[in-house]
């Protein structure tokens, strides 16, 4: 086997990480067959958001008229806002953070390695937060052409940018004559992801009781008032990210074998790490400032998927990111329904549904899979 | 392998992609007019007349007007904070004030939303709007004229303004009366009174200035003993608690849960100030005290009674 291969499918047959029951055509058919199901998914949980809420406004009927257009007057305006208006960037906003979301996670476990790498582990959900969080409590002190200008994406900018800037202030941190350690960047990403705590900790403080509700809110995540304009604003940012990143998979591939194994076989590593660390503090920051913090997507099912089709990256990225949206979706349809008219923010039920989950497969898995 | 990325590689719907990607944020321009609707348009040209047949209110004191104007019979829906009078728990509940949901608040078919000021999210409001429910916000306050304008302001939505105007009268009355009772009160005679929100881990979240538990501390002739000395709800240091001095410590009655009158005078801070000596601790329904509402007089003057009228409850 050339060393060409290694890197292109280190989990061939007779490769390093081949392990041994299940053959690499074994793994290839299940992941190509994963990926089609999860694709036919997508689309039937897309629909079902769409369908399904609160009220009894008929998807099939609005669709219909818009497709057929037919006479769209004998529709109600209230059927039409709900539809297109309400349940549509909702329903495709949500995909897309939970496809960015869980993406991210397998890309971080991938570089660092380390199957409890997360975007919140390395400091960048916790930076965007701290974003936010300053929009909230300080943005009426900004000059008020600043906030006109910016207006329904000053707190998607102020969160990005505050995802951004973690991100860059970690890779500085780590990189010393153009090497990136990964246990540095790890652990400086505990201490800034404290940091950040700690700041955004001084403006709760700081701020008002209104101020103080939307922070605790806005903590539990939502996708709640998800209008075409927030789509529009964080959206092109993570679908960049979601088209980017399948492009590291034959790099990040070649990392699980070691970061030095990696450059010897010809991966442009530190290009890759940067590559990834950007993608990843765009589709974070973007998602976390839309929809504020909403847990366990990016460590729950990169694993899950690890144990179905393997830890190939050229499928279990594409894979991650389609699991990710629809399970955000089954997630937001219950935040929805199960109280409605009212609705629990979406971060609980990924919270609530996540956590034992992830124990479950952990204790089940623990002998079988090394991670 | 020798690249990260090979661009030879691409595949054509991923170079398509990348492309509508890029070109995304070109379009926000024609789509984007307003916030955030494509049918908003149409939408604003249908609202001319408010028709107030079906209201959904938010905030506890909003609901309570509108069933005082003796026009509960057009509520199809409340929030959660909205827990009186009775009639108002058979209705549907559209979630906390803070964290409404759009279509939640849609599927109830209003016609019209009344809430009070500070209500949320933003977003979802901006929403509501766009689905063109006429909206009205009625602005919050803790003092008298609060409430009159509060009054006020429903009324006038609900195309009552008489109505509005005798319930104003008799709730001024009623509230001038409470107000000069416990202004009676010499200034050397008034109590402190800490209102603690919340005791968790012995850390005391206490009143500030431009609350409701300030509001209704000052008019009931008493003084909130953390002196203005800050804005809202504040946790504070054991040495804070000490230095205000509170005569009285008053806390929210909650069912079921909260912390017992044995676990606020064991806080080693509260027990060495005039309460904590005296074991004055005064519990309240938070709901009916910090309201704000039609029946803040009745609350004006029970605080008062609790705090001088009893000395067997409160020390003097």
């Amino acid at each position: 086997m050339s060393l060409n291969d290694a890197v292109r499918n280190p989990f061939a047959r007779g490769s390093l990480l081949m392990r041994s029951g299940t053959t690499a055509g074994d793994r290839t058919a299940i992941a190509r067959l994963t990926l089609v199901v999860l694709v036919i998914l997508s689309a039937v949980a897309l629909a079902l958001s769409v369908a399904t809420g609160a009220s009894d406004a008929s998807a099939v009927n609005v669709i219909g008229a818009l497709l057929t257009g037919a006479d769209d007057t004998a529709l109600s305006m209230r059927d039409r806002i709900i539809v297109f208006d309400i349940r549509m960037p909702r329903a495709l906003l949500g995909f897309l953070i939970g496809a960015a979301l869980a993406m991210s996670g397998a890309v971080m476990q991938g570089l660092f390695r380390n199957p409890l790498a997360d975007p919140g582990l390395v400091g960048i959900s916790s930076g965007a937060a701290l974003g936010a969080v300053l929009m909230i409590v300080l943005g009426s002190a900004l000059p008020a052409g600043v906030m006109l200008a910016l207006g329904a994406y000053a707190l998607p900018f102020a969160a990005f940018v505050g995802g951004l800037l973690t991100t860059l202030l970690l890779y500085r941190i780590a990189t010393r004559g153009g090497q990136t350690s990964v246990a540095t960047m790890l652990l400086a990403g505990i201490a800034i992801a404290a940091l950040a705590g700690a700041v955004t900790g001084i403006l709760i403080y700081m701020a008002d009781d209104k101020q103080l509700r939307d922070i605790t809110f806005w903590g539990l995540g939502s996708l709640s008032g998800m209008t075409w304009v927030k789509l529009f604003a964080a959206g092109p940012i993570i679908l960049i990210a979601l088209l980017v990143v399948p492009f590291l998979s034959r790099g990040l591939n070649a990392i699980t074998l070691g970061e030095a194994a990696a450059f010897h076989m010809g991966v442009k590593v530190q290009r890759l790490k940067y590559t990834a660390v950007v993608a990843v503090a765009g589709a974070v920051g973007a998602s976390v400032a839309v929809s504020g913090g909403i847990g366990f997507v990016g460590i729950v099912v990169p694993h899950l998927l690890r144990i179905v089709i393997g830890p190939d990256h050229r499928y279990l990225l594409p894979a991650s990111a389609l699991l990710g949206g629809v399970l955000m979706l089954g997630a937001d349809m219950l935040a929805r329904t199960l109280v409605a008219p009212a609705e629990l923010p979406i971060g609980i039920i990924t919270a609530l549904a996540g956590a034992p989950f992830f124990l479950w497969v952990l204790l089940r898995d623990r002998t079988r899979n090394g991670w | 392998m020798s690249k990260s990325f090979d661009l030879r590689r691409a595949r054509p719907w991923e170079v398509a992609l990348t492309v509508f990607a890029l070109s995304a944020p070109l379009l926000v321009p024609f789509v984007a007019h307003g916030d955030g609707g494509f049918i908003r348009r149409a939408v604003a040209q249908e609202m001319q007349q408010v028709d107030t047949s079906k209201l959904v209110t938010i905030g506890g004191a909003v609901t309570e007007i509108v069933y005082a104007l003796g026009e509960g019979g057009r509520i199809v829906a409340r929030d959660s904070t909205s827990m009186y009078p009775e009639e108002a728990m058979k209705l549907p509940d559209v979630g906390y004030m803070r964290a409404l949901s759009p279509e939640g608040v849609i599927a109830v078919n209003p016609t019209a939303i009344l809430a009070v000021e500070g209500s949320g999210p933003a977003d979802a409001l901006a929403v509501l709007k766009s689905a063109g429910i006429p909206f009205e916000t009625v602005p919050e306050g803790y003092d008298r004229a609060a409430i009159l304008r509060k009054i006020d302001v429903v009324g006038n939505f609900l195309g009552v303004p008489e109505k509005a105007k005798a319930l104003e009268d008799k709730v001024g009355a009623e509230l001038d009366a409470a107000i000069a009772d416990a202004a009676k009160r010499p200034a050397d005679q008034r109590k402190r009174v800490l209102f603690v929100l919340s005791f968790q881990n012995g850390r005391i979240m206490a009143a500030g200035n431009h609350t409701a538990a300030d509001g209704i501390i000052g008019l009931a002739g008493a003084v909130n003993a953390t002196d203005s000395t800050f804005e809202g709800y504040k946790p504070l240091t054991d040495e804070a608690v000490i230095n205000a001095k509170p005569d009285v410590v008053m806390v929210m009655t909650r069912p079921g849960a909260g912390s017992t009158d044995e676990e606020v005078l064991a806080h080693p801070a509260i027990a060495v100030t005039p309460a904590g000596q005296n074991k004055a601790i005064l519990r309240m329904n938070s709901l009916h005290l910090l309201g704000f509402g039609p029946r803040t007089a009745s609350a004006i003057s029970d605080l008062n009674k609790e705090l001088y009228g009893k000395p067997g409850n409160v020390s003097q």
